[in-house]
C-alpha cells in the first residue's frame, strides 16, 4: 500500500512538470512579454520605456530559458522560466498586479470557497443518491419515466439560469436572503444558503440520471436475484445490497472532485460576491492578471492529481476485492 | 444588388462539415449493417421529434453561414470599380432585413409601443414634458396603442398562426400522399395509419411537433414585422433577431469544437491502443497531463493568450467580422484541444480490446500492413464510440459557450451569441421595472436547442451503444407493468456534462 502511494506520488511529478511546461509555453512563448506589456498598457500609444518599466516591475525583463550574461548556475536561475514557472513547485507564486502576494491570497480565499463548495458537495451527494434510489425503486413506472424526463430537462438548462433565476426569485422577489455578499463566522450562513441550494439544483439533472444508471446496472447482477430469491423485501435489497455495491462507481466520480472543491465554483462565487478562489480567478481573467491565472492553473492541476490519488486509495477502503500492488 | 461572397474561416469549416455529413449519409445508405442502428434512431419518437426541432435550428444556422459583402450603392471610384461595404452580412441578415435595421433608441418591452425609459419630449406648444415616447417601429402603425394593441396582436398572431397551420396541412397531405403511394394504399387509410401511430417512422409525433413549430413560426413571422416580439436591448436592437443570430454561434461551437477534437482523439487513441509500448506511454502521459488541468482554467489561459495575439496584430484582418470569426474559430480549436482527452481514453481502451480479436490477429498473420489493419478493421469498429461522444458533447459545448462568455473568455463581444446576450442583460437585473426579456429569450432558445440536442443524443446512444441493448433485458428480471417505458432514457455514459 505504502509502496503504491509512493510510486503514485512519484508518477505525479512528471505530470506536474508537463503542466508547468504547458503554462510556460502558453504565457511566455506564444506571446512574448513585450506583447503582453503592449496589450496591458494599451495597444496604440505605448512607448518602449513604458514596456521596459512594465517588464521590470514584474520581473519579466530576463531571457526565457538561458541567461548568457550571468555566470555558473545563475545562467539558468536568472531566467523567466526558473523564476516564474519552476518556482511554483516551491509554492512561490509571486505577486499579483495589485502587488499582493498570491500565495497569501490563496490561503485566505480558500476558506470561503470551501464554505460554499463543501456543503454543495455533501448535500448534493446525499440528495442525488436519495432521488436516484427513489426512481430505481419505482423503476418502469410513471414516477421513473417522468423523473428521467425531468432530469433531461434540468440538464438542458444553463447553469447561469439557475443562478440568475434563484437570485431574482428568492432574494429580489421574496427577500429571504441577501442577493450577494459574504460575512465571517455564523453570519456567513445567510449568505451561503442560496448559493448552496442553487449549486445542488444545477447539478441535479446529470447526476441523478447518472446515479440511476449505476443503480440499474447493479440491479441486473446475480447477487440481487439471489437476495430476492431468499425472500428479502425490495427495500432491503435496494438499500443494503444495491446501494453498497453501487457506492464504488459513485465514489470514483465523487472523490476526484474533493480536492477541486478548494477552487470553488467559478461562476457562483462571482455572481454571489463570495471572496473565494473562483471569483479571484475570474477577476484575474477579466483584468488580465497573468500571474494569478498561471498560479491557479498550477494549483488546479496539483489538486486534480491529489484527487486521483485519493480515488485509488478510497477504492481499497470500500472494495475489499481491490488490492493495490 | 451586386455583392461579393465572403467565406470566413468558420464558414469554410461548416461547409466542410456539411460535405462530410452528406458523404457519410450516402455511405451509410449503401451499407445495410450501418443502416440498421440508424433505423432504430428513426423509430424512436423522442429522437425524431427532437430532430424536427433541430432541423429548424440548423436551417437558420446554415442561412446565417452564407456570408457576403453587399456593394455600396453609389460607387464613386473613377474606373468603375465596385466598392464593397465593410459590413459582412449573411443570407439570413438579408431575409431578416427589417429586423436588423429597425433599431429603437434603447430598451423596450416585448410588444411594447412605448420606450422603456422616459424622455424629455417637446410638445407642439413649446412645453417640455417627461414621458415615455412612442417607439419608432414597434407598434408604429397603431393610432392609439392603449386600446388597439391587444386586439391587433391577437388578430395578427391568429392570421399568422392560421397561415402556419395551413402550410402544415399541405405538408401533412403531401406526406400522406407519398406514404400512400409507397405502400400502395389509398389516401385515407394511410392518414389513418399515421393518426393511430402504427407507421414505422413515428410520423404522428413528428407531425404534432411540426404543427407546433409552424404555428409558432407563423405567428412570430406575422408579428415581428410590426412589433419587437421579444423587446429590444440596450442599444435598441431587436432581441428576436439576436436570438436567431445566436443559433449559428451555438451550432458552430457545438459542432466545430468536436470536429477539431476528432483528429487528435482518433489518431492518438488508436495509436496508443494499437502499438502499445512506448507509444502508449507517451500518449497516456500527454493526455493525463492535459486532463489534469481544470478545463475552465486551461481554456481561460489559452483564450487570454489568443486575445493578446489578435489584439497586437489587428492589421491582419480587413473586417471586424473576420476578426470576430477568427476568435470564434480559436475558441472552437481551444475547446477541441482541451476536450479530446476523454474520447482518446475511450478509444484507447476499445482499441486495446479490439487488437486481441481473432480477425485482427489473422490479418496480422497474413502480413497486412498496420495502416490497413487500423483503417479497415479497427476504425470502423470504434466509430460508434466517436458518434455517441460527438452527439453527447454537443449540448455541453453550447452550454459552455454561455459560461465562457460570462467569464470573459468566450466569443468576441461583437459576435451575437447566447453568452453575450446573457452577459449584457445580466447587468440590468437591478433595474426597476426589471429588464427580463433578453435574458428569458436567450435562455428559452438555448433550452430548446440543448433539450432537443440532448434527446436526440439519447436516441442515437440507445441505438448505437451495444451495452444499452443488453440492459432492458437484464433489468426486466422483475416482471413489471410497463416494460416498454423502461428502455427509454437509459443512458450509459460517463461524459461530464458541464464541468463548470
Amino acid at each position: 500500500m505504502l509502496n503504491y502511494i509512493v510510486r503514485r506520488v512519484l508518477y505525479a511529478i512528471p505530470i506536474l512538470i508537463g503542466v508547468n511546461l504547458i503554462t510556460f509555453t502558453l504565457f511566455f512563448v506564444v506571446n512574448s512579454p513585450d506583447d503582453m506589456a503592449r496589450m496591458q498598457l494599451g495597444i496604440k500609444r505605448v512607448t518602449p520605456e513604458a514596456i521596459t518599466k512594465w517588464k521590470q516591475e514584474r520581473g519579466y525583463d530576463k531571457p526565457l530559458m538561458f541567461n548568457d550574461t550571468e555566470e555558473g548556475y545563475a545562467q539558468f536561475t536568472h531566467t523567466i522560466f526558473f523564476e516564474k514557472s519552476a518556482a511554483m513547485f516551491a509554492f512561490r507564486f509571486g505577486r499579483a498586479d495589485d502587488g499582493r502576494d498570491i500565495a497569501h491570497e490563496i490561503k485566505t480565499r480558500m476558506v470561503p470557497s470551501l464554505a460554499i463548495a463543501l456543503p454543495v458537495f455533501l448535500l448534493g451527494l446525499g440528495v442525488y443518491i436519495v432521488f436516484a434510489l427513489i426512481m430505481v425503486f419505482f423503476r418502469a413506472t410513471y414516477v421513473d419515466f417522468w423523473g428521467v424526463v425531468l432530469c433531461v430537462a434540468l440538464m438542458s438548462i444553463s447553469g447561469l439560469f439557475y443562478i440568475i433565476g434563484g437570485q431574482f426569485l428568492i432574494s429580489k422577489l421574496w427577500h429571504l436572503v441577501p442577493i450577494s455578499g459574504y460575512g465571517s463566522g455564523p453570519d456567513a450562513a445567510k449568505f451561503l444558503v442560496l448559493p448552496v441550494i442553487i449549486g445542488v439544483v444545477s447539478g441535479a439533472g446529470a447526476s441523478i440520471r447518472w446515479y440511476r444508471t449505476i443503480f440499474l446496472e447493479e440491479m441486473g447482477k446475480d447477487y440481487v436475484r439471489t437476495a430476492r430469491a431468499k425472500g428479502l423485501p425490495e427495500s432491503i435489497v435496494l438499500f443494503r445490497h444495491v446501494l453498497r455495491n453501487a457506492m464504488i462507481p459513485i465514489l470514483t466520480g465523487a472523490v476526484v472532485v474533493i480536492p477541486l472543491l478548494f477552487l470553488g465554483s467559478f461562476i457562483a462565487e462571482s455572481f454571489f460576491g463570495i471572496p473565494g478562489l473562483g471569483s479571484y480567478t475570474i477577476d484575474a481573467i477579466n483584468s488580465q492578471d497573468f500571474a494569478v491565472v498561471r498560479a491557479m492553473v498550477f494549483l488546479g492541476s496539483l489538486l486534480y492529481i491529489v484527487g486521483l490519488l485519493l480515488t485509488d486509495i478510497s477504492y481499497t477502503l470500500v472494495d475489499p476485492r481491490i488490492r493495490l500492488e | 444588388m451586386s455583392f461579393k461572397p465572403v467565406i470566413l474561416w468558420t464558414d469554410a469549416l461548416v461547409y466542410l462539415l456539411v460535405a462530410v455529413i452528406i458523404v457519410f449519409a450516402w455511405y451509410v445508405r449503401r451499407n445495410e449493417h450501418l443502416r440498421a442502428p440508424w433505423r432504430r434512431v428513426i423509430r424512436s419518437a423522442s429522437g425524431m421529434v427532437s430532430l424536427t426541432v433541430l432541423i429548424f435550428f440548423i436551417a437558420v444556422g446554415l442561412l446565417d453561414t452564407v456570408h457576403l459583402r453587399p456593394a455600396v450603392e453609389k460607387s464613386n471610384s473613377a474606373n468603375g470599380e465596385r466598392i464593397y461595404s465593410v459590413d459582412v452580412l449573411s443570407l439570413f441578415d438579408l431575409i431578416a432585413g427589417p429586423l436588423r435595421t429597425r433599431v429603437e433608441k434603447t430598451y423596450s418591452a416585448p410588444f411594447a409601443a412605448y420606450l422603456y425609459a422616459r424622455e424629455t419630449v417637446e410638445l407642439p406648444d413649446g412645453k417640455q414634458v417627461r414621458e415615455f415616447p412612442r417607439l419608432e417601429f414597434g407598434g408604429a402603425h397603431l393610432q392609439d396603442p392603449e386600446t388597439q394593441l391587444v386586439a391587433d396582436v391577437v388578430r395578427r398572431a391568429g392570421a399568422g398562426g392560421g397561415v402556419g397551420l395551413l402550410l402544415w396541412g399541405v405538408v401533412v397531405a403531401s406526406l400522406t400522399t407519398v406514404l400512400a403511394r409507397r405502400d400502395g394504399k389509398n389516401f385515407l387509410p394511410a392518414l389513418f395509419n399515421i393518426w393511430r401511430g402504427t407507421t414505422e417512422v413515428p410520423w404522428k409525433a413528428i407531425c404534432g411537433m411540426l404543427a407546433l413549430i409552424l404555428l409558432l413560426l407563423g405567428a412570430a413571422l406575422a408579428l415581428c414585422g410590426y412589433y419587437h416580439i421579444f423587446g429590444t436591448d440596450k442599444v435598441g436592437q431587436d432581441v428576436f433577431y439576436q436570438s436567431l443570430k445566436s443559433i449559428r454561434t451555438g451550432l458552430v461551437i457545438g459542432t466545430l469544437a468536436t470536429l477539431m477534437m476528432l483528429p487528435f482523439a482518433l489518431f492518438l487513441g488508436i495509436m496508443a491502443g494499437y502499438f502499445r509500448g512506448w507509444v502508449d506511454d507517451v500518449i497516456q502521459y500527454l493526455y493525463t497531463t492535459l486532463s489534469s488541468i481544470p478545463s475552465v482554467l486551461l481554456i481561460a489561459a489559452t483564450v487570454l493568450m489568443i486575445q493578446v495575439y489578435i489584439e497586437t496584430r489587428t492589421e491582419l484582418f480587413d473586417t471586424i467580422a473576420a476578426r470576430a470569426d477568427l476568435r470564434l474559430l480559436f475558441l472552437c480549436i481551444i475547446l477541441g484541444v482541451t476536450s479530446w482527452t476523454g474520447l482518446c481514453r475511450l478509444l484507447r481502451g476499445e482499441t486495446l480490446k479490439l487488437r486481441e480479436m481473432e480477425y485482427i490477429q489473422a490479418a496480422q498473420a497474413f502480413g497486412v500492413s498496420h495502416w490497413r489493419i487500423v483503417s479497415r478493421h479497427i476504425l470502423p469498429n470504434v466509430m460508434h464510440i466517436v458518434l455517441i461522444s460527438t452527439v453527447m458533447d454537443f449540448s455541453g459545448l453550447v452550454l459552455a459557450e454561455a459560461v465562457l462568455s460570462y467569464v470573459g473568455v468566450g466569443v468576441d463581444p461583437s459576435t451575437i451569441s447566447f453568452g453575450t446576450m446573457i452577459n449584457a442583460a445580466r447587468l440590468e437585473m437591478a433595474r426597476e421595472p426589471m429588464v427580463w426579456w433578453a435574458l428569458l429569450a436567450a435562455f428559452g432558445f438555448m433550452f430548446a436547442l440543448v433539450l432537443s440536442a440532448n434527446l436526440f443524443a439519447d436516441a442515437v446512444q440507445n441505438a448505437f451503444d451495444p451495452r444499452v441493448k443488453i440492459l432492458p433485458a437484464k433489468a426486466g428480471i422483475l416482471p413489471h407493468r410497463r416494460r416498454r417505458e423502461e428502455s427509454k432514457g437509459k443512458s450509459v455514459s460517463s461524459t461530464v456534462e458541464d464541468s463548470f
